[in-house]
Formats: C-alpha cells, sequence, structure tokens
C-alpha cells in the first residue's frame, strides 16, 4: 500500500514537471496563423477500416488543430472519402480511437452520435442535396429538423447563407434539379454551414467543376471558414485548391499518412511519393496500372 | 468438401441478411413510438400510396368483379345455382381478390417507386447527407411510409370490395339479366362483419409488407444505376412472395376451426 502511494506521488510528480515544461514550449509557439496547435481538435490514433479482404486504412494516426485547414491528398480509391467518413461516424471503424476536443466520438450510440452530427457539417462530393426539397429547405434542413427553428427564422437563415455563396433569392424557391452543377455546389456548401458547425469536412470540392467556378468554391470554403472559425478537413486530388485553402497537408498513400506538413512546404516535401503525386509524374514509386 | 462449404457460406448470408432485415423492421418500427414524428413526410406519403394508388386499384377491382360474374356464372348455371353468384362475388371479394390484388397492385406501384427513391438517395449520398444532417435516417425515410402503407392499405382495400362488387353487379345486371334488387339482397344478406374486417386487416400487414420491402431494399442497393434497378426488382418480388404468403397464414388464423 506504501509502496502503491509512493510510486503515485512520483508518477504525479513527473506527470506535473513534464506539463510544465510543455506548457513552457507550447505557449510560445500555440497560435500559428490562428491555429491553436496546443490542443487537436480532432486526434485519429491507429485508425483501421477494411472491406473483406481489402485494408483502405491501416493503424492511421493524424491530428487536426483547432481552427486549422487540413487538406488530405491521396490517389483515386486510396481510402480518402472512408477517411472522412470514418472520422464522422458515418462509417465504423475497425480499430482505432477518434477524439473530438479530447472526447472519445467513436464509440457512441446512435443518440448520441446524432448529437454529435449538429457540431459536424459535410460537403459532399456530388452535393447530395434532397431531390424534393426546395432550395431554401435543403440549405435550412438542419435547422428545421436538428434546432426545431420556426420556419420563417430559418428561411431568413438560408437566404442568408445563400447570399453568403453569392447566390440570390431568386434560387430560394427551386429545386436542385434546376440549377446548374457549381450552383448544386454552392447550394450545398451553404447547407454545410447552415448551423455554423465547429468542423466542416470537404469532400472534393471542386471536383467537376471548371477552373473558374473550382476556385469560386476554394474562395467559398476560406471565407467560410474564416466566418464560422470552423476547423475544416478536405480530401482532393486537386493541387491547386489544396494551395488555396489549406494551412496543413497531409497524403494519404496505402492506408497510412505518410507525409504531413505545412502547405508552404509542399514543394520540399522530400517524400518522393508525395513529390511524385503532386507533381503528376507517371515513374515513381507510386505504381500506374495502365 | 466445396459443396458443404458453399452450402455454409450460403446460410451465414441468408441469416447475416435475416437479421439485418429483422433489425430494420424493428427500427422502423419503433420510429412510430418515439418523437420526433415527421408529419410533413407521413401526409406527403399518404398521399403518394392512398390517393394516387386509387385509379389502378379501382381498375383492378372493377374488371376482376366483373370477370368473376362471367366466370361463376359458367360454372353455376351448369346446376342451375345462379343465386348463389352475388354471395360468390362479395366473398371472394371482400375475403381474398380485395385485399390480395390491391396489395399486388400497390407492391407494384409503391414498392418499387421507394425502392427506387430510397436507393437513388443512397447511390447519390441523399442518406448519409441525413446522417450528417443530424436526422435519423430510418425515421426520416422508412418509418412515414410504413405508416402511410398500412392506414392507406385498408381504405383503398375498403375502396377496392366496394368497386368490385359494383363491377359484378353492372354485368350481372346489365349483360346477364340478373334482378337488380335480388342481386343486391343477396349480395348483403349473406355477408357477415368479418369477411370484411379480415379482409381490412390482411390489407394492413401487406402494407407494412410494402413498405418494409420498397425501404430495406432501396436503403441496402448496391452501387450505380444497376443497384437501383435490382433494388427495385426485388422489393416487388419480396413483397409480392410475402403477400401470398401471409394471405395464406391470416387466412388461416382467421377461418381455420
Amino acid at each position: 500500500m506504501i509502496k502503491k502511494t509512493a510510486v503515485k506521488k512520483v508518477e504525479n510528480k513527473g506527470t506535473s514537471i513534464k506539463a510544465k515544461i510543455l506548457s513552457k514550449f507550447v505557449n510560445k509557439n500555440t497560435i500559428v496563423e490562428g491555429r491553436d496547435l496546443s490542443k487537436p481538435k480532432i486526434l485519429v490514433e491507429g485508425l483501421s477500416k477494411s472491406f473483406g479482404k481489402k485494408v483502405i486504412l491501416d493503424n492511421l494516426n493524424l491530428e487536426v488543430a483547432q481552427n486549422e485547414s487540413l487538406v488530405v491528398f491521396g490517389g483515386s480509391g486510396s481510402g480518402k472519402s472512408v477517411l472522412i467518413k470514418t472520422i464522422i461516424g458515418l462509417l465504423k471503424a475497425d480499430a482505432g480511437i477518434i477524439k473530438l476536443d479530447g472526447e472519445l466520438i467513436s464509440d457512441l450510440s446512435n443518440t448520441a452520435r446524432s448529437h454529435l452530427m449538429s457540431r459536424f457539417g459535410f460537403l459532399f462530393q456530388g452535393g447530395a442535396l434532397f431531390d424534393s426539397l426546395r432550395v431554401w429547405e435543403n440549405v435550412a434542413f438542419a435547422l428545421l429538423h436538428g434546432k426545431k427553428m420556426s420556419i420563417v427564422d430559418a428561411k431568413d437563415v438560408a437566404l442568408s447563407k445563400l447570399r453568403s455563396v453569392g447566390l440570390s433569392e431568386e434560387v430560394l424557391y427551386l429545386f436542385p434539379s434546376e440549377l446548374s452543377g457549381g450552383m448544386q455546389k454552392r447550394v450545398a456548401l451553404a447547407r454545410a454551414i447552415a448551423t455554423n458547425p465547429e468542423v466542416i469536412f470537404f469532400d472534393e470540392p471542386t471536383t467537376g467543376l471548371d477552373p473558374i467556378m473550382a476556385n469560386v468554391i476554394n474562395d467559398l470554403i476560406v471565407k467560410a471558414r474564416e466566418e464560422i472559425g470552423a476547423t475544416t478537413i478536405t480530401i482532393t486530388h486537386d493541387i491547386h485548391s489544396a494551395r488555396v485553402i489549406a494551412n496543413r497537408v497531409a497524403m494519404l498513400y496505402q492506408g497510412k499518412i505518410i507525409w504531413v506538413g505545412d502547405v508552404k512546404d509542399m514543394d520540399k516535401s522530400g517524400n518522393p511519393i508525395f513529390e511524385q503525386f503532386i507533381n503528376g509524374k507517371i515513374t515513381g514509386p507510386i505504381k500506374v496500372d495502365v | 468438401m466445396e459443396y458443404i462449404s458453399s452450402i455454409g457460406r450460403y446460410t451465414l448470408k441468408f441469416l447475416a441478411v435475416l437479421g439485418s432485415a429483422v433489425i430494420f423492421s424493428l427500427s422502423a418500427i419503433a420510429g412510430i413510438f418515439f418523437a420526433p414524428f415527421y408529419l410533413r413526410e407521413i401526409k406527403n406519403n399518404l398521399i403518394e400510396v392512398g390517393f394516387f394508388s386509387l385509379p389502378v386499384v379501382g381498375m383492378t377491382a372493377i374488371f376482376t368483379g366483373a370477370v368473376l360474374v362471367l366466370q361463376s356464372y359458367v360454372g353455376f348455371s351448369r346446376f342451375s345455382a345462379e343465386g348463389s353468384i352475388p354471395t360468390v362475388v362479395v366473398l371472394s371479394i371482400t375475403r381474398e381478390l380485395g385485399p390480395v390484388l390491391a396489395g399486388l397492385m400497390v407492391a407494384g406501384r409503391v414498392g418499387a417507386a421507394m425502392a427506387a427513391e430510397i436507393a437513388t438517395m443512397k447511390v447519390t449520398e441523399q442518406i448519409d447527407a441525413l446522417s450528417t444532417l443530424a436526422v435519423n435516417p430510418i425515421k426520416y425515410l422508412v418509418t412515414p411510409r410504413v405508416i402511410a402503407c398500412v392506414i392507406t392499405l385498408p381504405c383503398l382495400v375498403l375502396i377496392a370490395d366496394i368497386i368490385g362488387i359494383m363491377g359484378g353487379y353492372i354485368v350481372a345486371t346489365e349483360k346477364l339479366g340478373f334482378n337488380k334488387a335480388i342481386y343486391l339482397k343477396n349480395t348483403i344478406h349473406y355477408l357477415e362483419f368479418m369477411d370484411v374486417f379480415s379482409g381490412l386487416v390482411k390489407a394492413a400487414v401487406f402494407g407494412l409488407i410494402i413498405a418494409l420491402a420498397g425501404c430495406y431494399n432501396g436503403y441496402n442497393a448496391g452501387k450505380g444505376a444497376e443497384g437501383v434497378g435490382a433494388a427495385t426488382t426485388n422489393a416487388v418480388v419480396t413483397a409480392s412472395v410475402f403477400i401470398l404468403i401471409l394471405n395464406y397464414l391470416t387466412t388461416e388464423i382467421f377461418f381455420s376451426k
């Protein structure tokens, strides 16, 4: 008993000394370009996910700081979508833990997860707008059903969010099928930010858009993030888009994050896989089946 | 050895599908009793399933009643029992043909539409979008459809009963020369409450099956257009087969002595 207490005291002393040293170290460098690096907003440790015998994520580790904009690169079929869908809880991880603000979120009940979802926003690759609902109902969906806002108030919020993504009130009563691809993406973006979420996930936000519209979406993402103050994770293989929206970039390859670094270090990563990917070279460590 | 392992593989696959279908159905049914209630979705589905199925159910019923009179006249006239035709028609329609034919027609029209709509929503990630917007997709998409089908199917069957009997009456009186008053008297005289009631209970059960089969197949659709097509076919086939099986079982429960 005495031995155990003594060990505990030593441990506590050790921990407090370690914490003091760490806090001194961290406090000096904690805020970088608006990002709070002292506490990760999202922490992923040892994440694994397989479909049958195919391993998609293999003991993956990732950290995203508060207010950070992280872009995850990866080739087609590399598991980028699986990664963010597993983090948000649309897919169940085979192993590993996911924490949001230090709280474990990878093992929640359906009800608890449903409550948690109100802290997230998600922009799907194809927009995923509800065909049967008008534009304003799509944007205000979470406000009407989750937050139980009145129709009048929800419509006002929907209009202000639509204006913030460059759309006018003329689209309010249209159906998604009556909009162009770029407009659908903007409506989907307005829906993703309608509840001012803490974390927003963007699944290939510029895929399928012309270069000008892709830039419009990039600017809107940056603007939306700055206005809301959200942490964002974007998956893409659009290098230009990443340079515009990212603070930090990561590369997913064979189920693991093989390189993470600041966006300004992208061109001097020293990682042959990452370099081959961002330069689009056919030859290199990534084998291409032609 | 390969043969035995394939039996095991299919058995496990079947049990997995059965388990997931049961959990899916229980989740959808549980949604009826717990908030939130999506009243607008329920209203839209009541109109879609009930009102817009009226023409197809009505057409089926009127011609079924008419053919039933013609066919039974051929048989019954051989031993001079034409007087029994109104009774045979009304019992056949209320107890069997009304609920079964209405059920099969609605399975074809509504079950297929539900499967196609939900499968398309799945393929285009709209179901995932519902989850990310903090809405339970089963509660939002499936429960309202189950409620709508369970409520509207008995109403449709009651209307099909009336229209079917009317179809028989028109053919019997206008074509075969039956006395109108006697035909109506014989129709009502031997009809019991249980004949109609059993048909309506069957209809509610069929409604539940149609909604669950349509939604389950849509919700678990494979990828792409092929997945949507397969989901639609499976929804109609599953619902139709279960309607026929449950028709026998409910008849056995109601009328076995």
